[in-house]
């Protein structure tokens, strides 16, 4: 193995080599800095990175630790202290994160290396990446189209070998779906799960952190050491956390998956249903019983979260005003010019959007019509989940009804792009666990595009689910594909 | 449910504090009643019978000790502040 193919490796598989002293910290990151600054010209999928600083840590790194000399990549939203913490804003263009999220806390604790920053829709608001106010990320499979989003620079770092793995946050398929788009592994995990502290909020009742990896057995493993209780979250669960790798398997006996039938909507694309259904007969083929279940709110999910997150964005942006960081208006005439003028300016155009729907929908006179009732129906969607759980231990689905789409297709028309995550937002809204994985490849325009497969599972269900996506993973060879980027030239 | 006609964007970004172009409200307005409009399907559930739901996840009264901490020094709390002096952020003039 020289040093140009060890970017290509899984974390598991690093790992082991870092392990038996066959590589150093230093050359893994030395390895994925060229790789890099090879492909990230064309991919766009970093907005910063720290390599003296992930230099220094890896001569120090103690590659025993559970993540030992690891250099991970985060989602720009997430606080890892004295880098850029930008949010692909305007807004927040030169701030600096005066502390660590907890995740990062507790990575470094066990002994990985945050690397860098990756791109992402503003405040993580959209499924594309394109509505990043600093650049476009591409898609490594095509780089005509888009990585998905909102995590979309840490999905296309992963899938184009720019990073051993990475975090991303999930609102309503954040992480599921650029990982779908970009063909690599993406877990949300139970909301409370995962500490939110140090993560920017964007819908405080929805947000959730979780890992993009090459492989299921990465992403337990990230998991293995970013879950847990923080008192610094008060949503954050006081509930043990198993040994999410120690507890995968490879076969799927016993196990009863749902198929909703409300997911079998029109509008799928024809290779994605046929990508699904193959998937399916290989889980039954496992041992897996499959059994049809109903989810009757489906229908309402995408409207019921885009009143809830929009609701929520709009208090907790409130605090970007051009007071306390990031950029503020030149001269303002006084303060409510301060405001109002920082705030068009450092703002892009679905971030204000979204403000002012959830300023509408909370406010006097419309709060009943659609805050309250889409409480209600949020209500209803949780329940749905409750009783399929009642039947089978997860529900199966595609992850995107799509594959990348190409750049631009979809911007002028904010509510396609919404539709983009119908599958993925009832979970968060519901506040269960799910994961994306490769189940295979639409061809189109002579391009392999990456199709995700969706399991859904119950809260706290963590270990269930990666242990289902593991044994199909590697029933498949679906995850050892790399895109033509990612092949050493 | 009111309807998207009841949305009138320029007023409701003066509450949301932003300033907007005439050319952003009228495009916001199109597209926000777009969605105004999809979401008219939530009309349609059954909610008669259910309580809202604030959070996915039954959790009440997290307390922990009110205890002083290490935690931010003022140097640090004003280490991204576009304008600040004698420890203290500036701003316009607010109190006539």
């Amino acid at each position: 193995m020289t040093e140009k193919d060890l970017p290509a490796l899984s974390i598991a598989d690093l790992q082991s080599l870092l392990r038996r002293r066959e590589v150093s910290a230093r050359e893994a990151i030395n390895a994925l800095r060229e790789r890099i600054q090879a492909v990230d010209g064309e991919i766009g999928a970093y907005l910063s990175l720290d390599v003296d600083a992930a230099t220094k840590e890896a001569e120090e790194a103690n590659v025993d630790l559970p993540l030992g000399g690891v250099p991970l990549a985060i989602k720009d939203i997430i606080s890892v202290m004295g880098q850029p913490c930008t949010c692909a804003s305007k807004i927040l263009r030169g701030y600096r994160a005066p502390y660590n999220a907890t995740v990062v806390q507790r990575l470094r604790a066990a002994g990985a290396i945050p690397f860098g920053k990756t791109n992402l829709d503003e405040f993580a608001m959209g499924s594309s990446t394109e509505n990043s106010a600093v650049k476009l990320t591409r898609n490594p499979w095509d780089l005509s189209r888009v990585p998905g989003g909102s995590s979309g620079g840490s999905a296309a770092a992963v899938a184009a070998d720019a990073a051993f793995g990475a975090l991303g946050s999930d609102t309503g398929g954040s992480i599921r779906q650029p990982a779908a788009l970009s063909g690599v592994v993406g877990f949300k995990p139970t909301y409370g799960r995962v500490s939110r502290f140090g993560l920017v909020a964007f819908a405080s009742s929805l947000d959730q952190i979780g890992p993009l990896t090459k492989t299921v057995r990465d992403s337990a493993l990230i998991m293995n050491a970013i879950a847990g209780h923080d008192p610094q979250d008060s949503t954050s669960l006081n509930e043990p956390v198993p040994d999410y790798a120690a507890k995968l398997g490879n076969d799927l006996r016993g196990v009863r998956l749902g198929l909703p039938k409300e997911y079998m909507i029109e509008g799928i694309d024809p290779q994605v249903k046929a990508a699904i259904d193959a998937a399916v007969k290989q889980m039954n083929s496992l041992g897996a019983e499959i059994v049809d279940v109903s989810l009757p709110h489906t229908d309402c999910a995408v409207a019921v979260y885009y009143i809830l997150a929009t609701a929520e964005a709009s208090a907790n942006l409130a605090r970007f005003d051009g007071v306390r960081y990031g950029y503020r208006t030149e001269n303002p005439k006084d303060i409510l010019n301060l405001y109002g003028r920082t705030r068009e300016h450092g703002f892009g155009p679905e971030v204000k959007r979204r403000i002012i729907l959830g300023t509408y929908v909370l406010s006097s006179g419309y709060y009943d019509a659609y805050y309250l009732r889409a409480q209600k129906v949020r209500e209803l969607i949780r329940h749905d989940f409750a009783k399929a759980f009642e039947k089978v231990d997860a529900l199966i689905s595609p992850t995107s009804p799509v594959p990348a789409f190409k750049l631009g297709e979809r911007t002028a028309d904010p509510l396609q792009m919404y539709l983009a995550d119908i599958f993925t937002i009832a979970a968060n809204l519901a506040g269960i666990c799910g994961i994306s994985v490769p189940c295979g490849f639409a061809e189109v325009d002579g391009h392999r595009l990456p199709i995700g497969l969706q399991l859904l599972g119950k809260a706290l269900d963590e270990a269930r689910i990666l242990q289902m996506a593991h044994a199909y993973e590697q029933s498949t060879d679906w995850h050892k594909a790399r895109p033509p980027i990612a092949s050493p030239k | 449910m009111a309807g998207a006609a009841d949305l009138d964007v320029a007023y409701v970004a003066r509450l949301a504090r932003i300033n907007l172009s005439e050319e952003e409200a009228n495009a916001f307005q199109k597209q926000l009643g777009d969605v105004l409009n999809y979401v008219e399907k939530l009309r349609q559930a059954d909610v008669s019978r259910v309580e809202a739901a604030a959070h996915a996840l039954p959790i009440f009264n997290v307390f922990r000790e009110d205890a002083p901490r290490d935690w931010f020094t003022a140097e640090q709390a004003l280490s991204n502040a576009p304008r600040k002096a004698n420890g203290l952020f500036i701003v316009p003039k607010v109190v006539e």
